[in-house]
C-alpha cells in the first residue's frame, strides 16, 4: 500500500526525515512513536502532499505508484487521507457542505458522477452515527468553535466519508477524553479493512489499547530506529525514549 | 471641450425639450449654477483621496439619448431575475422601454421619473420629497440637473408590494461614449414594504458613464430592502448617490454586490429622523484587472435607541483597487446608539491594493460603537487542509472566498437573488461548483 524508501526531506533548509523507511501493507495498522521532534508530523504532511516540505532524496510509493509529484488533493484523489492533529478552522463552511464537496470533487477526479443527494444525506447520516455526532453539529462552520475532542471526532467523521485507502491519524488521541477516545478508535475499527491500511502516529500507548497496531516503530531524529510488535508500545510507555536514545547513540 | 463646459453650455437645450413650468423647473436652474460652482470632485477632496475620475470624464460623452434602440428579451435575458415574477422598470440608453417593462398603478405607483415629473396629480409629492434628501454636492447636482427619468415608486401606508421591482439600465453602444444620469424616487409609507433589485449593465465595449441619484423615504415602520448588482463590463463606470432617509421604527437595507466595472463609487448615505431606527449596509466586493471599487458610506444617527450595521466584503485580485470609507455620526441627543462597522479583506495578489477607513464622530456619551478592519491573505494551512480532502487548488480558493463572504450573502431576502449572486460569484472565482453554504 505504502512504501518510503529512504526518504530525506527538509524544511527552509533544515533537514528533517533523514533517510527513513516504511513498508505498510493493505490490511495492516502501523503506530510510529516518538520523542517530541523527531519528525512524526512532517511525516505525515509529506504523504499527505504538504508543499512547504522538500523531499531531497527517497520516494514515496503509493500502491506501487510514485506520488512525489501528485498535489495534495491527487493524493487524495488517490485514497490517501490525513486526520490533522491540529484541524483548521473554516468559518462560512458548514462541516456537511465540505463533505458534499469534498467527496463530490474527489468523484469527478475520479472519473465518476456526483452523488446524488439522496445517497449523500444517507451516508452522512450512517456515518455521524458511527462516531456518535449530533445532527445539529453538522451544520456547523467547520472546526469553528468545535472543542478539542470535537475537532478530532469530526477528523474521524470525514475519513469514515472519504473511505481512504490509506489514512494517517496524527496525534488523533490528542484532546480526546477517554469516552471520545473509545467512540473514535471504534469508528476507525469499523471503517478498518484487507483492502485498507491506517498509520496511527501518538505519543502515547493509551489509543493503542483500543486501535491495535500490528506494528510499533519508534522514530527518532529522522528516521526509524527501532521497529516491534505492539509490545514495544508497552515497552515505551514504561521505560520512555531515553533508553532507545542512548542506544542509538552508544 | 471639458466634460465639465459641455454639460454647463447644454443645460439650455436641456430647458427646451423638458416642460419648464414646474416646481422642478427652479430646483433644476440651481442645481446646474452648484455644479458650475462645484464641478467634478478632484482627488484633492478627502473624499475623493483614492478614486480619480479624471480618466473616466476624458471621453466624448453623449449626454442626451437620442434614438430609440430596441433589445429583444432573449438577448438581455440573463441580466433579468427571470426565475421570479417582478415589477420591471427597463431603460435603454436611458429612454424608457415600455415592451421590457411592467409597470403598475394598482395601489401602488411603480412607473417613471418623467411621468412623476410632469403630470399634476404628482405634483405634491414631487415637491414634498424630490431633491429633498439628496446632497447638493456636485455630482448629485449635476444629475439634478438634468434629471429626466428613472424609477418612480410610491408605496402608500400599509402595504406590500406584492413582488420586488428590478430596475434595469442597458446601454447598448450606439453612441461613441454614452453618459447616463437615471434619476430614482421611492417613497414608502407607513407600514410598508418594498424590494427592489437595481442594475446598470452595458452591452457594449464603447465606454459608458453613469451618474445616478438615488432618493428613498422610508416613513415609520417601513421596511426597505435595496439590492445592487454591479457587474459591468471593462468599460463602463458608475458614480451611485444613494440617499435614505428614515423615520421611527422603520428597517433599511443596501446591498451593494460590486463584482466588476471600470471604476465603481458607490455613495451610500442614511439619515435616520426617528427612534428606534435600524439601517444595514452590506457590501460584497469581487474584482481583479484594473477595476477599482470604491464604497463611501455615511450613517447619521440623530435620535435615540437607533442601530446601523455595516458589513463590507473584499476580494481583490491582480491589479485591483479598492476603497472603503465609512464615515459614523451620533449626535448628542442620539443616545443609546448601537453602530457597527465593519470591513475585511483579502488581498490575493502583491499588486492589489485596499483603502479603508473608519470615520467616526460620536458627541453622544451612552452609545455602543465599532468598527473593525482587516486585510489578509488566503490561509494556507486553511487551503492545505481543503486540498488534503480532495478539493482541487483553484476550488478551495473559491471555497474559502465564499465562505469569506458568506454571511453577507445570508441576510439576502430573496432566495433567486441569493442564488443568482452565488452563480455570479462561482463565475468570477471561475470554478463551476454551487455554493449553497
Amino acid at each position: 500500500m505504502l512504501e518510503i524508501k529512504d526518504l530525506h526531506a527538509s524544511v527552509e533548509g533544515k533537514e528533517i526525515l533523514k533517510g527513513l523507511n516504511l513498508n505498510v501493507k493493505a490490511g495492516e495498522i502501523h503506530a510510529i512513536m516518538g520523542p517530541n521532534g523527531a519528525g512524526k508530523s512532517t511525516l505525515a504532511s509529506i504523504v499527505a502532499g504538504k508543499e512547504e516540505y522538500e523531499v531531497t532524496k527517497g520516494g514515496i510509493l503509493l500502491e506501487g505508484e510514485d506520488i512525489e509529484d501528485l498535489a495534495a488533493e491527487e493524493r487524495a484523489h488517490k485514497g490517501v487521507f490525513l486526520s490533522f492533529q491540529y484541524p483548521v478552522e473554516i468559518p462560512g463552511v458548514t462541516v456537511t457542505n465540505f463533505m458534499k464537496t469534498a467527496i463530490n470533487e474527489t468523484r469527478k477526479a475520479q472519473g465518476l458522477e456526483e452523488m446524488p443527494a439522496k445517497d449523500m444525506l444517507k451516508k452522512i447520516r450512517e456515518k455521524s452515527e458511527l462516531l456518535e455526532i449530533d445532527r445539529k453539529f453538522l451544520s456547523r462552520s467547520l472546526n469553528e468553535g468545535f472543542s478539542g475532542g470535537e475537532k478530532k471526532r469530526n477528523e474521524i467523521f470525514q475519513m469514515a466519508m472519504m473511505e481512504p485507502k490509506l489514512a494517517i491519524l496524527d496525534e488523533t488521541d490528542s484532546g480526546l477524553d477517554i469516552d471520545a477516545l473509545r467512540i473514535v478508535a471504534n469508528g476507525v475499527n469499523k471503517l478498518k479493512s484487507e483492502d485498507n491500511a491506517i498509520v496511527v502516529i501518538t505519543h502515547y500507548q493509551r489509543l493503542l489499547d483500543y486501535i491495535v497496531p500490528d506494528f510499533v516503530h519508534v522514530l527518532y531524529d529522522g528516521k526509524i530506529v527501532k521497529s516491534g510488535t505492539k509490545d514495544l508500545a508497552l515497552e515505551l510507555e514504561e521505560k520512555g525514549y531515553d533508553w532507545i536514545k542512548e542506544e542509538i547513540n552508544a | 471641450m471639458e466634460l465639465k463646459d459641455k454639460l454647463v453650455s447644454s443645460f439650455l437645450a436641456f430647458e427646451n425639450t423638458v416642460d419648464v413650468d414646474t416646481a422642478v423647473h427652479d430646483i433644476r436652474s440651481q442645481a446646474i449654477k452648484t455644479f458650475e460652482e462645484k464641478g467634478f470632485p478632484t482627488k484633492k477632496e478627502e473624499a475623493w483621496k483614492y478614486t480619480s475620475l479624471n480618466a473616466v470624464l476624458k471621453h466624448d460623452y453623449s449626454i442626451f439619448p437620442k434614438e430609440e434602440n430596441a433589445l429583444d428579451f432573449k438577448d438581455i435575458k440573463k441580466y433579468f431575475l427571470h426565475d421570479l415574477d417582478t415589477y420591471k422598470i427597463v431603460f435603454i440608453d436611458g429612454k424608457y422601454s415600455s415592451h421590457l417593462s411592467e409597470t403598475t398603478h394598482d395601489k401602488i405607483d411603480v412607473c417613471l421619473m418623467s411621468s412623476a415629473l410632469t403630470h399634476e396629480k404628482y405634483r405634491p409629492i414631487i415637491e414634498n420629497y424630490f431633491n429633498k434628501v439628496a446632497r447638493k454636492d456636485g455630482l448629485t447636482s449635476l444629475n439634478t440637473a438634468f434629471s429626466r427619468e428613472g424609477a418612480y415608486i410610491y408605496i402608500p401606508k400599509n402595504k406590500l408590494a406584492d413582488k420586488p421591482i428590478q430596475i434595469i439600465h442597458f446601454s447598448t453602444g450606439n453612441e461613441a461614449a454614452q453618459m447616463l444620469q437615471p434619476r430614482n424616487l421611492i417613497i414608502v409609507g407607513e407600514n410598508s414594504h418594498v424590494q427592489i433589485i437595481e442594475r446598470h449593465q452595458s452591452l457594449t465595449d464603447n465606454p459608458v458613464l453613469t451618474n445616478s441619484v438615488t432618493e428613498i423615504f422610508a416613513d415609520k415602520r417601513a421596511f426597505v430592502d435595496y439590492y445592487k448588482i454591479q457587474n459591468d463590463n471593462q468599460n463602463a463606470s458608475l458614480i451611485d448617490n444613494t440617499y435614505i432617509e428614515q423615520h421611527a421604527q422603520s428597517v433599511a437595507s443596501v446591498h451593494t454586490f460590486a463584482f466588476g466595472g471600470n471604476i465603481t463609487r458607490n455613495n451610500l448615505n442614511f439619515y435616520q429622523k426617528g427612534e428606534g431606527i435600524d439601517s444595514i449596509l452590506n457590501g460584497i466586493t469581487i474584482i481583479e484587472g484594473k477595476q477599482h471599487v470604491d464604497h463611501n458610506t455615511l450613517v447619521h444617527h440623530t435620535e435615540p435607541n437607533c442601530e446601523s450595521h455595516q458589513d463590507y466584503k473584499g476580494i481583490f485580485g491582480e491589479k485591483a483597487t479598492g476603497v472603503f470609507n465609512g464615515k459614523i455620526v451620533v449626535n448628542k441627543e442620539a443616545q443609546k446608539t448601537n453602530a457597527f462597522q465593519s470591513n475585511n479583506n483579502i488581498l490575493l495578489s502583491d499588486k492589489a491594493t485596499i483603502n479603508s477607513k473608519p470615520q467616526l464622530e460620536i458627541f453622544a456619551d451612552d452609545v455602543k460603537c465599532s468598527h473593525g478592519c482587516t486585510i489578509g491573505q488566503l490561509d494556507d494551512n486553511a487551503l492545505f487542509y481543503m486540498k488534503s480532502r480532495g478539493i482541487g487548488e483553484k476550488e478551495a480558493r473559491a471555497l474559502l472566498m465564499y465562505a469569506f463572504a458568506n454571511n453577507v450573502l445570508s441576510s439576502v431576502k430573496i432566495p433567486q437573488l441569493k442564488s443568482r449572486i452565488n452563480k455570479l460569484i462561482a463565475t468570477k472565482l471561475g470554478v463551476n461548483i454551487g455554493f449553497d453554504l
